[in-house]
């Protein structure tokens, strides 16, 4: 989209963005170190190779979770906003201890990402009621952060057999606006084992569901996809193996 | 033998309904879904207390739901009264449309 964006990890102790993203031998310096003063933004945000306005902020690896204070997250975010960053992306920690705190406190808009599986269900349910109280904009009585529900590793073929949540159960169940649906799909295991975002990897249907929900966020009308399983012939039933969807399901 | 579930097309039972209704409970109860309902826990223990002066009652035995039936929604109170030869339930189910207009009149008689 070529908006300047960057990516903060939160998971303070467990950094893995890097990883996924394919930058890890790159790192040097963390998030804490920045707000430690100990590094600059400059210095620890790394520009990736593959998109030119892209960059990531590691978060540290060993030490201790409390050194992301409040002021030092508003002070790293503000420094990016200065820094001409357009969309900064701070990606939460499950759960809801301090580092899951810290990535929704300063947000406007939220990603509720979720799998249609009961204690992930139940989860999102905890985590928006926290990001309507326990957020910078629930506590200055700003307009409330505008959650997004985005389902993962949805087997539409399991939806149909009774196996699984459908997409409507959960959207009734959690009341939020649905962004979209994500396919179960082997190929983001092997994305990540590549450190190649699997959005780039435009051939699959789990990166075009992605590029479909970022369309969708900027504010773009794009009919949901992946929501119902592949039509299979006579023979593929009978005998063939499952269709992509279902073998990783 | 895959060409054998072509004859088994209907399943035996549909799990994704039951892991609907259990969410349904909780997620009602939790109190998010329906932003007027958030005072729910706090009511939950308020009636405890009002009991408690009359009634020995364990904290489990009070449930408090909120269903959605059609357009109006039905607030559903369940106290299960310990008595010592046998446990009888008293339920008391206060129905409004709106949504709690008068909580106030509900009463809570035991059956």
């Amino acid at each position: 989209m070529g908006y300047r964006t960057v990516a903060i990890d939160f998971d303070v102790g467990l950094r893995n963005l890097d990883l996924v993203m394919g930058c890890e031998r790159r790192v040097v310096y963390d998030l804490i170190n920045v707000i430690r003063g100990e590094a600059t933004l400059r210095q620890a945000a790394i520009k990736d190779k593959r998109l030119e306005n892209l960059y990531i902020l590691p978060a540290s690896q060993t030490r201790d979770k409390d050194a992301l204070s409040r002021a030092g997250v508003e002070g790293v975010i503000e420094g990016l906003k200065k820094a001409g960053f357009e969309y900064i992306i701070c990606d939460s920690p499950a759960g809801i201890e301090h580092g899951a705190c810290m990535a929704m406190y300063y947000a406007d808009h939220a990603f509720v990402v979720t799998n249609a599986e009961v204690s992930s269900v139940r989860d999102s349910d905890r985590i928006l009621g926290l990001l309507d109280a326990k957020t910078h904009r629930a506590e200055q009585g700003l307009d409330r952060i505008k959650t997004h529900l985005l389902l993962t590793r949805y087997a539409p073929a399991r939806v149909v057999k009774g196996e699984m949540l459908s997409h409507k159960d959960v959207i009734e169940l959690l009341g939020i606006d649905f962004i979209g649906a994500i396919p179960e799909s082997p190929a983001v295991l092997q994305s990540s084992n590549a450190g190649v975002p699997i959005i780039l990897d435009t051939t699959t249907d789990a990166a075009q569901a992605y590029i479909d929900v970022v369309h969708r966020f900027l504010g773009e009308e794009r009919p949901h996809r992946f929501l119902d399983p592949p039509k299979r012939g006579f023979f593929s039933r009978m005998f063939g193996a499952d269709a992509p969807v279902a073998a990783a399901g | 033998m895959r060409w054998l579930e072509y004859f088994r097309r209907s399943s035996p039972g549909s799990t994704a309904n039951v892991a609907k209704d259990r969410l349904a409970i909780i997620v009602a109860r939790e109190g998010r879904s329906n932003i007027k309902a958030t005072y729910l826990p706090q009511l939950r223990q308020d009636i405890l207390q009002v009991l408690a002066k009359y009634e020995k009652i364990d904290l489990d035995q009070v449930t408090v739901n909120v269903e959605s039936q059609g357009e109006c929604e039905v607030l559903e109170l369940n106290v299960v009264l310990n008595d010592p030869s046998n446990v009888r339930k008293a339920g008391s189910s206060a129905r409004h449309a709106p949504f709690f207009s008068d909580v106030k009149s509900s009463s809570l008689s035991a059956r």
